[in-house]
């Protein structure tokens, strides 16, 4: 079975909402009608979205780290949002696992967004009905767009590649050794509900440094030379 | 949670018509060996419509709750899965057993069908049963909607299950000790003694889940939120300067201090003043204090209905602390 989900690189994402901005314009020019946005020009403006970067501190002052965490539906694959809906109108594909609404069937109870843990789900406040994250399944799907453009409007548009796309049953998909190879976690994994997409973590990236690597003790001249030094300059001071 | 004012009048309302409903079948059925009297048959009937005018009311309520409310037939769909599809199925059933029993007796559909021992059984009486089966199995699906939510610890407990019976049924006897005291029938002592025991019993849960609830460990963290160790993470930035759905919709808005003022608020009118007005009319034999009495507790059940949204902490909220 087929499970598409993002991973997202924490280490390498630098917070620029360019995936934000690239989803709402795909997903509000789309078949389903604008993503409603409210008060756009206005002091408060409000909409809804699929997706958000959120940004957090780790440490106290001086020693902090800034993280900047973007978050959609995580596609789960226990997805508690779907058994909840009264309609139908949430549901899961079977054959890629991706979880949506079918915003004609939708009544707008908004119970669904009650049963998710991580609050990926945004009502539309125009067309009344629920939505979230669909991983751009119109354009996934679109067997008329060249394999490349195949992918997440997000996943596209981000500057530093930290989004990741495709089969995470897969076990050879770039996105499942990802997982494997860099320690990708899910988020809120009390819950049980399996979230597909997964999170890669920060990582310092440390430079060991020898010391003979900065001195050349392999220098052949000085094995054979006789002569004795009293601090002068020596071939071994020669910037290189 | 945010308290929605529409889910407020729909959870207090068909609580207080079911139990109306159910106090209107228990009148029926002490009547039967003669603990109470037994009543004309109108007295069900009128009962049993006012019981209907609170049901109905309810689902007026219910359709402000719903972004499209055309489609609300469709909310049928998955009664396997969704305790809120199996609500919408059965309140209609609710209703119209209401009805049913209302009209067997005002058609006075009182002849024998059969006897089981001495036991004399008639159209109402089975109907009687049933709605009484239906009602509980309503009282059930309406409060599973909250407790079946896991992510919302304080609902998911069957104590908020016992609360909406015994609110629900409290109330409605408290309906029914005003209705017979409006047309002065002398049930009105039967039904708040009733009313007061009820009120006592959902008196006992409701502190049961206040205390169960002062005591909550959360399950998620800041730091499984966002899967990194640390003891010191906050959010500096949410996403969004001017809210979102999410700060609409699980935050009840309001400072600490008025939540505890509410909580007061409902525990006062809810349980100690209705109780102290049936016991003075008792005393004064007064037509006008049962209904005050059921006035006064309604309103502490919406206060009540607000508190229990708003003590709700939805797990999401985590992500929607700061906004820049
Ligand atoms: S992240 Fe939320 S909306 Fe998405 S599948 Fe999981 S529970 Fe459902
Ligand atoms: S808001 Fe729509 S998708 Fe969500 S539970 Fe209700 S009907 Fe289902």
């Amino acid at each position: 079975m087929t499970q598409l989900a993002l991973v997202i690189d924490l280490n390498v994402c630098v917070g620029c909402h360019a995936c934000v901005t690239s989803c709402k314009e795909w997903n509000t020019s789309g078949w389903a009608g604008p993503l409603v946005d409210q008060n756009p020009y206005g002091a408060s403006p409000t909409g809804t979205f699929f997706n958000r970067v959120q940004t957090f501190e780790v440490g106290t002052y001086p020693n902090t780290e800034t993280v900047h965490f973007p978050k959609s539906c995580l596609h789960c694959e226990e997805p508690p949002c779907v058994p909840v809906c009264p309609t139908g109108a949430s549901y899961k594909r079977p054959d890629n696992g991706v979880v949506l609404v079918d915003y004609d069937k939708c009544i707008g109870c908004k119970y669904c967004s009650w049963a998710c843990p991580y609050g990926a789900r945004e009502v539309d406040e125009e067309q009344k009905v629920m939505k979230k994250c669909t991983l751009c399944i119109d354009r996934i799907t679109d067997a008329k767009l060249p394999e490349r453009d195949r992918k997440p409007s997000c996943v596209l548009a981000c500057p530093t590649s930290a989004r990741l796309f495709g089969d995470v049953h897969d076990a050879d998909s770039e996105v499942s050794v990802a997982i494997r190879e860099r320690g990708g976690y899910q988020l809120m994994p009390e819950w049980g509900t399996k979230p597909a997409n997964h999170y890669l973590p920060r990582q310092k990236t440390r430079m060991h440094i020898d010391p003979d690597e900065l001195t050349r003790v392999d220098n052949p001249l000085r094995k054979e030379d006789l002569t004795t030094y009293t601090g002068e300059e020596t071939l071994d001071d020669v910037a290189w | 949670m945010h308290p929605a004012f529409s889910v407020i009048f729909l959870t207090t309302l068909i609580g207080a018509g079911q139990g109306l409903y159910l106090a209107m079948v228990t009148g029926q059925l002490y009547a039967i060996p003669n603990f109470v009297e037994a009543q004309v048959d109108r007295f069900y009937a009128f009962g049993s419509l006012v019981a209907l005018l609170f049901l109905i009311a309810g689902l007026v309520a219910s359709f402000f709750h719903l972004g499209r409310p055309e489609r609300a037939w469709r909310a049928a769909a998955k009664w396997r899965t969704s305790w809120l599809s199996r609500e919408v199925i059965i309140l209609p059933i609710v209703m119209a057993l209401v009805f049913a029993y209302g009209f067997a007796h005002w058609m006075e559909w009182t002849g024998t069908i059969f006897e089981v021992g001495a036991l004399r059984v008639d159209v109402t009486l089975i109907l009687g049963i049933i709605g009484t089966l239906a009602s509980l199995a309503l009282f059930v699906c309406t409060a599973m909607i909250y407790a079946d939510v896991k992510f919302l610890q304080e609902w998911h407990t069957p104590l908020t299950v016992f609360n909406f019976i015994f609110f629900g049924a409290a109330s409605g006897f408290m309906l029914a000790a005003a209705y017979s005291a409006y047309i002065g029938n002398p049930l009105v002592t039967f039904y708040g003694t009733w009313a007061v025991i009820l009120t006592l019993v959902a008196l006992g849960s409701r502190l049961a889940h206040l205390r169960r609830n002062a005591r909550i460990k959360r399950k998620s963290t800041v730091q499984t939120a966002i899967g990194i160790r640390h003891n010191t993470l906050v959010q500096r930035t949410q996403g969004a300067t001017g809210g979102s759905f999410n700060t609409r919709e699980f935050f009840h808005g309001r400072s600490q201090r008025f939540v505890a003022n509410v909580r007061y608020l409902f525990l006062l009118l809810v349980f100690p003043l209705p109780v102290l007005l049936i016991g003075a009319s008792y005393v004064t034999e007064s037509p006008n204090l049962p209904i005050l009495a059921f006035l006064v507790q309604f309103l502490g059940l919406m206060a009540e209905r607000w508190s229990f949204f708003a003590e709700a902490q939805h797990p999401q909220n985590i992500y929607y602390q700061s906004v820049a």
